[in-house]
């Protein structure tokens, strides 16, 4: 099932010639890269590589902090909007592509509110559709069993594990077009690490997904295109299988059969 | 073999035994001393208490609460002093608290870094230790001769609202800081604007320690005298503010903010400054209610910080 016909692969995003400054400080050289829609794109390479920089240019969350500066361009299909550029509203951008982060971050405030605020901040207020949006999330996100008989409950006496699947339902609940993940299992133990994996999987039926991942066995399992990155720059981007069986790049062998990284 | 040998045997040294009971001496001298400091503070304050409640706590009653002054010290009480406490931190509470706040919340989430506003950073810092008789001079100055606020209880209540304004502003600052920077960052890739991030989350994650420092701050300033004896405090005043409602619409009045004022550490100063032995009682009875006063501000800030961190939790 993992070997998508590359024909039938629709890209969902695309970044050109991106440069990333924090500062004065470049941390991403030109890099050009390919997202395919409903295929999991996987970011390796070893720590400050600037997977996660990269990542977050997706969603501008460089833009709260000041003085970030980016170059080039990351295109948003179908409508080709460029969403590193400056005429670009980040929060629209926010609003079309959801972040889950490393460490779980729920939101102080019931199970419910967490899922609900995405939309509660679009405007929806009618219990009715707020109470759907948070079923499907939950359910989506392999969370509904275990919190449909206490919604009300604080997010934060929930388990890590269900917490992160939390924070995917509360992604999830807007819909967005692209979901990025920045290495949401780093905080996780075995048997929760495995049910974000699975769920990685499902949900790309839908969406686009890119995932940072310091474990290049979960790169392995879960997706279908790897790009490395070393120092800024992107050194190979092919389909996961090519890459770590037969990567064309010596300093991709090198780093997925650990030899350094 | 022979390393663990070698690690047993240097357990067992007494070389070590000795180190550790130096090291254990000296953490229970820092235990001691530390006792012994807070003990001499705590003896202190209950002398203090203790003196004022010798002198004073025969004198309070009921008729000492809802007495005027008087030129006779047992028909004395402190009516139109705690009334004026109260109306004054009303006014005081109004005019630093949202104001407060909202230069906080500007100086955290929306100013942008810059020389200008380290500048302001740095003078609100200062401010707040300026002495509070400078800001009797300026409210004098602005308030009363420039504005003509009279010398009511709107001046009073604006010029202790000045004194307390960096200290709100400081207490709610680090109270926003305290709100981990990956909530807000869940919030934005949600897509929330800067202010749906801050009324939904910054502000009520935030809310027990900034309701904590408002209190404080009030607390700080009922027991201002210097600079509301500045801006004109009557110490003998026979009759009540007028009241702050009225029979017909809107129900509300806002004629008491015109009218003179006192504060109870006004009474108090003005007691203790008279000649008759008597009055001094009366001081130290009227020091007892303030303090009572402020004891019940800062009980209702541990509850409220209580019951905030109770609710959330990281």
């Amino acid at each position: 099932m993992k070997a998508l016909d590359v024909s039938q692969t629709v890209l969902k995003a695309e970044s050109q010639g991106l440069n990333f400054f924090y500062g004065q400080a470049q941390a991403l050289h030109g890099l050009s890269l390919p997202v395919y829609d409903r295929c999991v794109t996987a970011l390796i390479g070893p720590s400050g590589c600037g997977k996660t920089t990269y990542l977050r240019c997706f969603n501008r969350m460089h833009d709260l902090y000041p003085g970030n500066r980016y170059e080039g361009e990351v295109i948003l299909y179908p409508d080709r909007v460029n969403i590193v550029g400056p005429e670009v509203d980040p929060i629209e951008v926010r609003m079309r592509i959801g972040m889950v982060f490393q460490k779980p971050n729920p939101f102080p405030k019931s199970i419910y509110e967490n899922v609900a605020y995405g939309m509660r901040i679009r405007g929806v207020s009618s219990k009715a559709d707020l109470d759907m949006v948070v079923e499907r999330a939950l359910q989506e996100a392999a969370l509904w069993g275990e919190v449909k008989d206490r919604l009300q409950a604080s997010a934060m006496n929930l388990s890590g594990g269900q917490q992160q699947r939390l924070c995917i339902a509360r992604a999830l609940a807007t819909s967005p077009e692209l979901l990025l993940f920045d290495e949401p299992t780093s905080a996780l133990d075995p048997t929760a690490t495995s049910r974000i994996e699975e769920l990685v999987t499902e949900l790309k039926q839908k969406v686009a997904i890119v995932i940072v991942t310091h474990n290049m066995q979960q790169a392995a399992r879960v997706s279908d295109h790897t790009a490395f990155m070393y120092e800024g720059r992107l050194v190979e981007f092919n389909r996961t299988e090519k890459m770590f069986t037969n990567p064309s790049v010596k300093l991709t062998e090198d780093y997925v059969t650990g030899r350094f990284g | 073999m022979r390393l663990k040998n070698g690690i047993a045997k240097y357990i067992k040294s007494t070389a070590l035994q000795r180190r550790i009971m130096r090291r254990k001496g000296l953490d229970r001298f820092f235990a001691f001393e530390g006792l012994f400091v807070m003990g001499v503070a705590l003896l202190v304050l209950f002398a203090l208490v203790g003196q004022l409640a010798a002198d004073g706590a025969g004198r309070l009653s009921w008729q000492f609460l809802t007495s005027f002054p008087s030129r006779f010290p047992a028909q004395a009480g402190i009516l139109t002093a705690w009334i004026g406490t109260l109306l004054v931190m009303l006014v005081t509470a109004l005019a630093a608290v949202p104001l407060g706040i909202g230069a906080a919340i500007y100086l955290e989430e929306y100013a942008a870094k810059s020389w200008l506003t380290e500048v302001i950073e740095i003078n609100i810092a200062n401010l707040a230790g300026v002495p509070s008789i400078v800001y009797g001079l300026m409210a004098l100055g602005l308030l009363v001769y420039e504005l003509h606020l009279g010398q009511s209880f709107l001046t009073a209540g604006l010029t202790l609202g000045m004194l307390i304004l960096p200290m709100v502003i400081i207490a709610t600052r680090e109270a926003i800081r305290a709100v981990p920077p990956a909530v807000r960052e869940a919030a934005y890739a949600l897509g929330a604007t800067k202010w749906q991030t801050v009324r939904d989350h910054v502000l009520p994650y935030s809310m027990g320690g900034i309701l904590t420092g408002m209190i404080l701050a009030l607390s700080r300033a009922v027991g201002e005298t210097a600079p509301l004896i500045t801006v004109g405090a009557l110490s003998f005043i026979a009759f009540l503010p007028h009241p702050p409602w009225q029979g017909e619409f809107p129900f509300v009045s806002f004629e008491w903010l015109f009218d003179p004022f006192t504060v109870m550490p006004i009474q108090m100063f003005n007691w203790v400054s008279r000649p008759q032995e008597e009055f001094h009682v009366n001081a130290a009875a009227a020091g007892l209610i303030l303090l009572a006063m402020s004891l019940a501000m800062n009980a209702a800030a541990i509850v409220i910080r209580a019951r905030f961190r109770k609710r959330i939790h990281w």
